[in-house]
C-alpha cells in the first residue's frame, strides 16, 4: 500500500473536534521540524476563543505551530490551525484564505470546507486524516479526498475519545489506514517520505 | 481534462459572462469560497453543469439575482468582536468627538448589523446629531433587508452578549421590540443611517470620511483586488481618519500600508496619517 505514490504527496489536512487538544499534542508532538509537508488543522473551537491553541500546540511540537493568517503561503515543517469563527481554505495558488460563510454541519471552521477545497487543490497529492470528535464534519471531505485520489486516515474508532467523527467517516468510505492516535505520526512520517 | 479541471474552466467563462452582460466583476474573487458557493447554488437549480445553467444566466436577469444571492455571503451580527468595537468606543471615539460632525462608511455592510451597532454606540457616546452613517453593499437585496432592521429573536442572546461584552453603557434591550419571532430594531436607529447599493470593485469613492469599516468583505478579494479597494477606500478617507478592517485581516503587504498607523495592535484599526 505504501508503494507507488510515497513520495509524491504535498500535504496533510487534520480534522478534529471533542478530544481534539489531546489528540493534536498527540500527533504533532510526534512529528519531527524536518516533516516535509504543510499540515492544516480545522478543530471545532468556540467562536470567541484566542490563538491560545496554536501556541499550546506550538510548545508541544518541533513543527512551527501557529494560526492560519489570510493569503498566508504554505510552508513545509509547518502546521496551520484555523481561526476561531472562520472557515479556513485552500486556494489554487497554494495560499490559505479564510471566510466567514454560514457554519457547515453546524461548524466554523468545518472539517468538509477545508477537506473539500484542498482536494480541489491538491487531488491525489493530499493526505486526509479525520481524528475523535462529536458529529459527522469531515466525512464527506474525506470521500471527496478520496474520490480525488487522495490518501485516506481515520483514527481507530475503539481508540478515540469521542467515536462518532471517525465512525461516521468509516461509514461513507473505506479508508486506506484505520489507526490509533501512537500510530498516526510514524505513518505520515513514511508516507511523506 | 478532469472534472476538477472542468468546473475551473466553466467558472472563468461564467464569470466573464457575468461581468460582460450584468456589470459586476467577480474575476478577481478567491476561489475557493467562489466556487463552493457556486456549486452549491448549481445543486440548488435545475442545471447539471454551469455551462449549461450559463446559456440562461446570461439571458434571464431574475435568475442571475439567484445566483448573486448565492455568491455573496452575507452572514453578519450585531457587535461581531466584542472587543474591536470596544476599541472603537475607547479610541477611536474619542477623536471623533472633536469634530462638529462626522461620517462614517460601513462598506459591504450586509444585513446592517454592524452599521446599527455603530449607531448605538456612538449615540451612548453623546453623539446624538453629530454623525451620519453611510451603509452600502453590492448586493440590494440585503440592503432592503438592512433598512428594515428586522432580526430572528434567536440571534438576539448574541447580539446582548456581544454589546455587553462590547462596553455598552445602557440595556440592549431598550433597542429592540420582540414581536413573535423577530426583533424590530428601533426606528430612531436607523435616522442616522442612510443605506444604498454601491460595488466596491465598479463604483467610485465616497467623499470626505472619518471612519470607514470594511470587515470581512476583503476576504474574499485576491491581492490585486485588494490594493484597489484599499486605494478607493484612502481617496474617500480624510487626514487622520481610521481604516478598519477584520480580525482576521490587516495592511501589512499591502500598497497603502506606509500611509497609514495601527491604532492599536491586533484591533485592526489604522489611522491615516496627515500628508
Ligand atoms: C460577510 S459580509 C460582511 C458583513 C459585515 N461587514 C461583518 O463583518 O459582519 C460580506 C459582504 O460584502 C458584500 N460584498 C461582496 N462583494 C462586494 C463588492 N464588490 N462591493 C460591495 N460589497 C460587496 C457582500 O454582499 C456581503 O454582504
Amino acid at each position: 500500500m505504501l508503494s507507488n505514490n510515497t513520495h509524491t504527496f504535498e500535504a496533510v489536512v487534520i480534522g478534529v473536534s471533542t478530544g481534539g487538544v489531546s489528540a493534536l499534542k498527540i500527533i504533532l508532538g510526534e512529528l519531527s521540524a524536518e516533516f516535509p509537508l504543510p499540515v492544516m488543522i480545522v478543530s471545532h473551537i468556540s467562536p470567541d476563543s484566542d490563538d491560545g491553541l496554536a501556541l499550546l500546540l506550538n510548545n508541544h511540537s518541533a513543527l512551527r505551530v501557529k494560526e492560519a493568517d489570510e493569503q498566508e503561503e504554505l510552508a513545509a515543517g509547518t502546521a496551520y490551525l484555523s481561526p476561531a469563527n472562520y472557515h479556513l481554505m485552500i486556494e489554487q495558488n497554494r495560499t490559505l484564505s479564510l471566510s466567514v460563510d454560514p457554519p457547515v454541519n453546524y461548524a466554523r471552521p468545518s472539517v468538509d470546507v477545508l477537506f473539500e477545497t484542498a482536494a480541489d487543490v491538491f487531488g491525489p497529492t493530499l493526505i486526509g486524516i479525520v481524528l475523535t470528535g462529536a458529529g459527522s464534519d469531515g466525512s464527506q471531505g474525506l470521500l471527496k479526498i478520496k474520490n480525488c485520489g487522495g490518501l485516506t486516515i481515520v483514527q481507530d474508532p475503539a481508540d478515540a475519545e469521542m467515536d462518532s467523527m471517525p465512525l461516521s467517516a468509516l461509514q461513507l468510505l473505506k479508508a486506506d489506514y484505520v489507526e490509533p492516535l501512537n500510530k498516526i505520526a510514524s505513518l505520515l512520517t513514511i508516507l511523506a517520505g | 481534462m478532469n472534472n476538477s479541471a472542468l468546473i475551473d474552466l466553466e467558472i472563468k467563462f461564467l464569470l466573464e459572462g457575468v461581468y460582460q452582460v450584468y456589470g459586476y466583476d467577480f474575476k478577481n474573487y478567491s476561489e475557493a469560497s467562489l466556487r463552493r458557493r457556486l456549486l452549491h447554488w448549481l445543486s440548488s437549480s435545475d442545471f447539471d453543469t454551469l455551462s449549461q445553467a450559463q446559456s440562461q444566466l446570461l439571458r434571464d436577469r431574475d435568475l442571475f439575482e439567484t445566483l448573486l444571492q448565492g455568491i455573496t455571503v452575507t452572514v453578519s451580527e450585531m457587535f461581531r468582536d466584542a472587543s474591536f468595537f470596544k476599541a472603537i468606543r475607547e479610541q477611536v471615539v474619542p477623536y471623533l468627538k472633536t469634530y462638529p460632525f462626522v461620517k462614517i462608511w460601513h462598506a459591504g455592510c450586509a444585513t446592517g448589523e454592524e452599521a446599527y451597532s455603530m449607531a448605538i454606540l456612538l449615540l451612548e457616546e453623546g453623539m446624538q446629531g453629530r454623525f451620519r452613517i453611510y451603509a452600502t453593499d453590492i448586493n440590494e437585496a440585503v440592503i432592503r433587508s438592512a433598512q428594515e432592521g428586522i432580526y430572528p429573536l434567536k440571534d438576539l442572546q448574541n447580539f446582548t452578549r456581544n454589546y455587553q461584552r462590547s462596553g455598552g453603557s445602557g440595556s440592549f434591550s431598550d433597542y429592540y421590540t420582540a414581536r413573535y419571532d423577530y426583533a424590530i430594531l428601533s426606528p430612531s436607529l436607523r435616522e442616522n443611517i442612510v443605506f444604498a447599493a454601491h460595488n466596491l470593485t465598479a463604483d467610485a469613492a465616497f467623499g470626505e470620511m472619518n471612519l470607514i469599516l470594511c470587515r470581512n468583505v476583503m476576504i474574499y478579494f485576491k491581492t490585486a483586488l485588494k490594493d484597489q479597494v484599499l486605494e478607493l477606500f484612502d481617496s474617500s478617507l480624510v487626514a487622520g481618519g481610521f481604516l478598519c478592517v477584520g480580525t482576521k485581516e490587516s495592511l501589512d503587504n499591502r500598497k497603502i500600508s506606509g500611509r497609514y498607523e495601527e491604532l492599536t495592535p491586533r484591533a485592526q484599526i489604522y489611522r491615516k496619517r496627515y500628508a
